[in-house]
């Protein structure tokens, strides 16, 4: 068991989410930076989809009742055990009644803390990704209780880190199905312009704050994905993230590859991004 | 008069296909789109999710996809040889609806400016049979087409922050149930008590499937409070529909 004696900011349980329901308008979710994640559960031997805890800004304090493995991936918070420093994307051993705690946000936005076997929390459609209305819990709370694997075993990792995926601001990205909509202008500012982040971004979406002036017409509700871009009436590039919505309205002017996603997981506000087109 | 349809293929992501129809939302558009569906459902493609919209469908495959063009042929051949869309085990559900002023907190406000008393907004509303289009927005959010263009009637420019779980709403040309509390824009004309998602469906994750139909049956507040008092027992009426 793992006791939360704070929440943090926004942390909540997190794999691979549900993946193949969203003709039911169920949303993707899972770990927003996916690489980050994975790497967590890859270092302490767990399978990918095992769930692991995203933790956003600022990190919770969580009390362990029994020994167990954990690996911290994603941003830097200044993790440490029983007020000590730890290193990331490394075993870190734990005793019973550990604590561990998170200080100053030194780069990213959001990490990841696997646990040997996984948080064991409620499931719902196969997925334990923490979800309003699909799970009852949508983040972590002051004195929730977390069920982990009982798993003590470890076998030493054979996964040595020598580097991690690093936050990119030219985010690769290829034509949405509305990307022909655009004029010649528009698509010039698209490729040469520096985006920033807006104080409107989180698991559903990042909105930014410059702004492409526009009359394209709204579309006929069609599909959306993690990664689409979509351009409003009022001109806001608005990048969907893992929890969106399954099917849209605006036009779809760009779609980001995997790693570009993840990337902008990592992005808080006032951070710059720019788009580079793979045609 | 039905004319012959035209589909094009883009790439949307790695490992997915969007497939689009002309842009406009009618049955002979829709049920070409949802033979397109059944029949890619039954090829021996690596397939993680097929889903539609109005004129479109989406494909994700489980891995990404090697060859685009050779993807495309492939799925141009089942499009130019699918069959006729299979309606034999499609379903009319009767979903029950508490019509009134209660429920409806916008009906009066539509009475006043579309010039219906709130009487024929209920008889039009629950009169006409609906074709579950898709699902999308929220969990379990049905997106029926055939409303009476009687009803039609702008989404709020402020939307509401709490719209209720089962609150019955109309939107521009749409209509639809929320599923759940949310956030909305949409016209509230009444409530039915009944789960949209998370409910007892034989292990389907929703009742009803792209192509059923909907027939809205209006209850009275006494029989929507009773259906949701005991809505663990509750079955929702359907028939097989013939054609």
């Amino acid at each position: 068991m793992v006791n939360v004696i704070k929440p943090g900011m926004f942390s909540t349980v997190q794999d691979k989410g549900r993946e193949g329901l969203q003709s039911y308008g169920i949303p993707q979710s899972g770990s927003m930076d996916s690489f980050s994640s994975d790497l967590g559960n890859r270092i302490l031997g767990n399978a990918v989809d095992t769930a692991v805890l995203e933790i956003t800004m600022v990190g919770p304090v969580l009390e362990f009742e029994s020994p167990t493995f954990i690996c911290i991936t994603g941003a830097d918070l200044s993790a440490s055990v029983q007020n000590m420093n730890i290193p990331m994307n490394t075993v870190i051993p734990i005793k019973s009644n550990d604590i561990l705690s998170f200080g100053a946000l030194k780069s990213g936005l959001r990490a990841y803390i696997a646990v040997l076997g996984g948080f064991k929390t409620e499931k719902a459609y196969d997925s334990r990704s923490m979800y309003k209305n699909l799970t009852k819990a949508i983040k972590l709370s002051k004195n929730d209780t977390l069920e982990i694997s009982n798993e003590t075993l470890f076998s030493d990792s054979k996964l040595i880190v020598h580097s991690v995926q690093e936050i990119q601001n030219e985010l690769i990205v290829t034509k949405g199905p509305e990307y022909s909509m655009l004029n010649s202008n528009q698509k010039n500012f698209i490729i040469s312009h520096d985006f920033t982040v807006s104080n409107n971004y989180n698991r559903m979406a990042v909105q930014l704050t410059d702004l492409l002036e526009n009359n394209l017409d709204s579309i006929i509700t069609s599909a959306v994905l993690p990664g689409t871009v979509q351009l409003t009436p009022n001109g806001t590039l608005i990048i969907l993230m893992r929890d969106c919505q399954t099917t849209g309205g605006y036009p779809r002017i760009l779609q980001l590859e995997e790693r570009a996603i993840n990337s902008v997981a990592q992005l808080k506000k006032d951070s710059k991004l720019s788009f580079n087109l793979k045609i | 008069m039905n004319k012959k349809l035209v589909v094009n293929y883009f790439q949307f992501s790695s490992k997915s296909i969007l497939i689009n129809w002309d842009n406009s939302i009618n049955n002979h558009i829709l049920f070409d789109v949802l033979s397109f569906m059944q029949a890619i459902k039954l090829s021996d493609k690596s397939i993680l999710e097929v889903r539609n919209t109005y004129c479109s469908l989406l494909v994700t495959y489980t891995s990404t996809i090697d060859n685009i063009y050779s993807e495309i042929n492939s799925l141009n051949l089942i499009y130019l040889h699918k069959k006729k869309y299979n309606i034999s085990e499609k379903k009319i559900w009767k979903i029950p609806v508490c019509y009134n002023e209660y429920f409806g907190k916008d009906l009066v406000n539509i009475s006043k400016n579309i010039k219906l008393n709130v009487e024929e907004i209920i008889k039009l509303h629950n009169e006409n049979t609906y074709t579950v289009c898709f699902l999308g927005f929220l969990p379990g959010f049905l997106y029926l087409s055939n409303l009476n263009k009687k009803l039609y009637f702008p989404r709020k420019s402020d939307p509401d922050l709490n719209i209720i779980k089962g609150s019955v709403g109309i939107g521009g040309s749409q209509t639809g149930v929320y599923p759940s509390n949310s956030p909305g824009g949409w016209n509230i004309i009444g409530n039915s008590p009944i789960d949209f998602i998370g409910g007892d469906f034989n292990d389907k994750i929703s009742f009803a499937t792209p192509g059923d139909l909907i027939k809205f049956i209006p209850i009275s507040q006494d029989d929507h409070k009773h259906i949701l008092n005991n809505l663990g027992s509750y079955k929702i009426d359907s028939e097989v529909f013939n054609g």
